[in-house]
């Protein structure tokens, strides 16, 4: 790979115009859950944050959920995929005019979104259960959302297989390849939502129809909620599989296994929606059992990619002199933040995962239900594995797009101090949600609270001031990306990974599209046709109460 | 197609561990019965009052000490009933719905949770083996008091 592809100016601009409204999207999101840890601590700001148009806890909570996990997510997933489409194929886009429509669809939706919540007029957090009723415009700016990122997608798709159809017989680049997989299961989860904004929200919002189903629009909802929790992840997979065994000095261990995970990431990720409803009356418990069984299979592409991941990284430990059982673990190249991020992530991943197998148990599920313990999770996989490798891929590919330096030290702090201050926040969490603590409270304002629960309060509160230190931290490096004019100036080569074994090797049934897709399509029929036949011709029509509720 | 050995244990013992998480559920929920929330039936929210069990929700003794029914309307920001009285090791039928936004029904300390929706009624089941003072809260958002919604089973010793 000793020829060197250039970004060409059109796509390298939209990678940083998406980045750059990603990163202020986590930096507002992420300071609000500053204010949510002082209230659980009994110090309550609200009042203060008032004068800047934050009024109470549920509007800045509303903010915190859509900038943090919808926004800057999203923003950096499509900034990320078109750069491993594009440097993946060596190739620029089809048509760069197509992904910037997509990009200012999605933009004039999040500014319509925005704008009521600022307002506190959708102080109704970012699943906006019906019936609370949000201005119509709120929804539109939803629906715009996601239509623009289907339009970068659809960019993707067209760049991707014309390529194929070029190079006929060639294994396509992992890195290209597993992006479009991503996309495409955005693009089977957000039927689901369209679904529910479209046609059931929008038009009642409008006051076209005289109400809705709740369970049925719950139900349209989680056919999103769930895999998009697999379009946060699969990003942070791809970088792990396709980027960091090169960061650390190795290879990837496995080609084949890489795109066989990704493909039953596909294909289990969206036919389980009812984990997300085990305690709701209106779904069948038979039809919440089979999405059990379903999401718990979802265990084995997450243990192949573990390890998968863990085999690149002894390899790369090994060849770094790394020697015993563990020992190769000390040889990586911890002092890069980059890779720091990312190992810390993935470790911090592992009891992530533990939690979730936990939550997928159905009955076990009653104990933890809108808990605290929801929240710890989510903080774990979205809000450090995902969100920890975000800022890991940062790390190299802010120097590449912008020519300086990074500030190393500072970088290591930051990692390092959002890791730990990440662990304890996230396991007094736990341990609340235990106890029964419920989410989405001003824990600080219930009267219901015992005494026991206040000192895993206080450790919820120091581990978050760790967390919101080292969120602060990488603001700042953001910053000096976007705004300093250091003297020095570096080029970086994007680390991209080879797998130890010639990709041409991977059998071709792992580089074909149509029978996974027909499969993926079909089980998600499956899983939902008589539930939602169901719902539907049993619709009771609910309308918003006349009372404002915040 | 090449799979390392190590890597094909992996994945054969990923496997049966999954499988036996599922049978282990399974068996915990149909055999032993440790069930989720089900559906009693549907109701206009709107109509509730008119309806006789809804327009006096509270406790029914079934079986005196062995069986008792509770009806229970979630509303913005209260539950109503706000406090009940039932004695310890007595079965305890908790039919639950909202009359406005969704809301979420939870006892701390035991395992009794589920979502409350307007339009359904939610049934769980539930028997208190301990006497003593247990509150139920709202755990899903409602609107500016969410945090203020919650009441309290006093559970009694039975005479
Ligand atoms: C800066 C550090 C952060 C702190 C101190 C923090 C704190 C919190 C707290 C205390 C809650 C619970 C609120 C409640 O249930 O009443 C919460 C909820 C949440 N957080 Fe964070 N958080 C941080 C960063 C993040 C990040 C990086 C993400 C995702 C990328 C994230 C996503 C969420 C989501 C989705 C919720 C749930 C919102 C809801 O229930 O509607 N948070 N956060
Ligand atoms: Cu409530």
């Amino acid at each position: 790979m000793a020829e060197t592809f250039r970004l060409p100016p059109s796509e390298k601009k939209l990678i940083v115009w998406h980045l750059v409204i990603g990163v202020v999207a986590i930096s507002i999101g992420g300071s609000l859950g500053l204010f949510q840890i002082l209230n659980h601590g009994g110090i309550d700001w609200y009042g203060w944050l008032s004068k800047i148009g934050i009024k109470n806890y549920y509007q800045g909570l509303t903010l915190h959920g859509v900038l943090n996990a919808i926004v800057w997510t999203t923003y950096f997933i499509m900034a990320f995929l078109t750069f491993n489409v594009v440097y993946g194929l060596k190739q620029p886009l089809k048509s760069a005019k197509v992904n910037w429509l997509g990009f200012w669809v999605m933009t004039l939706g999040v500014v319509l979104a925005a704008i009521p919540i600022w307002l506190n007029q959708a102080t109704v957090l970012y699943t906006f259960y019906p019936p609370m009723l949000a201005p119509w415009f709120f929804y539109l700016g939803l629906a715009l959302l996601v239509v623009g990122s289907w339009i970068e997608g659809w960019g993707l798709a067209w760049t991707y297989f014309a390529w194929r159809k070029a190079n006929p017989g060639q294994r396509s680049p992992f890195i290209a390849f597993a992006s479009v997989l991503t996309f495409l299961l955005w693009q089977l989860a957000t039927i689901g939502v369209a679904a529910e904004v479209l046609i059931l929200l929008l038009p009642w919002s409008l006051g076209l129809t005289p109400g809705l189903d709740v369970e049925l629009a719950r139900t349209l909802f989680w056919w999103f909620g769930h895999p998009l929790v697999y379009f946060w992840l699969l990003p942070a997979y791809i970088s792990w599989y396709g980027y960091l065994p090169r960061q650390a000095g190795g290879k990837l261990f496995s080609d084949t296994l890489a795109r066989l995970a990704f493909w039953l990431f596909l294909l289990l990720s969206v036919p389980v929606g009812f984990h997300h409803q085990y305690l709701d009356p209106g779904v069948p418990p038979t039809w919440r059992y089979i999405h059990a069984l379903l999401t718990l299979s979802v265990v084995v592409p997450s243990m192949m990619t573990l390890f998968t991941v863990v085999a690149s990284l002894e390899y790369a430990g090994r060849k770094r002199g790394g020697k015993g059982l563990l020992g190769w673990i000390r040889a990586l190249p911890w002092g890069d933040p980059s890779v720091a991020a990312q190992l810390l992530a993935g470790l911090i991943f592992v009891f992530g995962g533990i939690g979730g197998v936990i939550n997928a148990s159905y009955n076990v599920n009653m104990i933890l239900h809108n808990t605290t313990w929801v929240s710890g999770h989510f903080h774990l996989t979205v809000g450090t594995a995902v969100t920890l490798t975000f800022i890991g891929i940062f790390y190299w590919w802010a120097p590449y797009l912008t020519g300086k330096p990074l500030p190393v030290k500072l970088a290591r702090v930051q990692v390092w101090l959002y890791a730990i201050g990440m662990a304890i926040f996230s396991q007094a969490m736990h341990a609340l949600g235990l106890l029964g603590a419920p989410r989405r409270t001003p824990l600080g304002n219930a009267p219901y609270i015992p005494p026991e629960w206040q000192g895993l309060l206080l450790r919820e509160l120091i581990g978050g001031i760790l967390l919101v230190t080292g969120g602060t931290l990488f603001i700042v490096i953001a910053a000096y990306f976007a705004f300093a004019k250091p003297k020095e100036r570096v080029t970086v080569e994007p680390p991209v990974a080879e797998a130890l074994q010639d990709p041409q090797l991977t059998p071709a049934w792992l580089d074909t599209w149509r029978p996974w897709v027909v499969g993926a399509v079909f089980l998600v029929l499956l899983a939902y046709t008589p539930v939602l036949l169901d719902l539907v011709q049993n619709m009771v029509l609910v309308t918003a109460p006349r009372i404002p509720l915040w | 197609m090449h799979i390392d050995v190590l890597e094909k244990r992996w994945i054969q013992i990923s496997i049966a561990l999954m499988a036996a998480f599922a049978v282990l559920i399974g068996v915990a929920a149909f055999a032993w019965g440790v069930q989720v929330p089900t559906l009693e039936r549907r109701v206009d929210p709107a109509r509730l009052k008119d309806d006789p069990i809804w327009s006096n929700p509270g406790v029914r003794e079934v079986v005196p000490g062995k069986h008792y029914e509770v009806y229970m309307i979630a509303k913005v920001w209260q539950f109503e009933p706000r406090e009940i009285q039932v004695p310890v090791g007595a079965r305890v039928t908790f039919y639950v719905t909202s009359a406005d936004v969704q809301h979420a029904f939870k006892i701390v300390g035991t395992s009794v949770s589920m979502q409350v929706l307007p339009g359904y009624v939610g049934k769980v089941s539930y028997t208190f083996q301990e006497p003593g003072e247990y509150s139920f809260i709202c755990t899903e958002y409602c609107g500016i008091g969410h945090a203020a919604m919650y009441g309290v089973i006093k559970v009694t010793e039975s005479k």
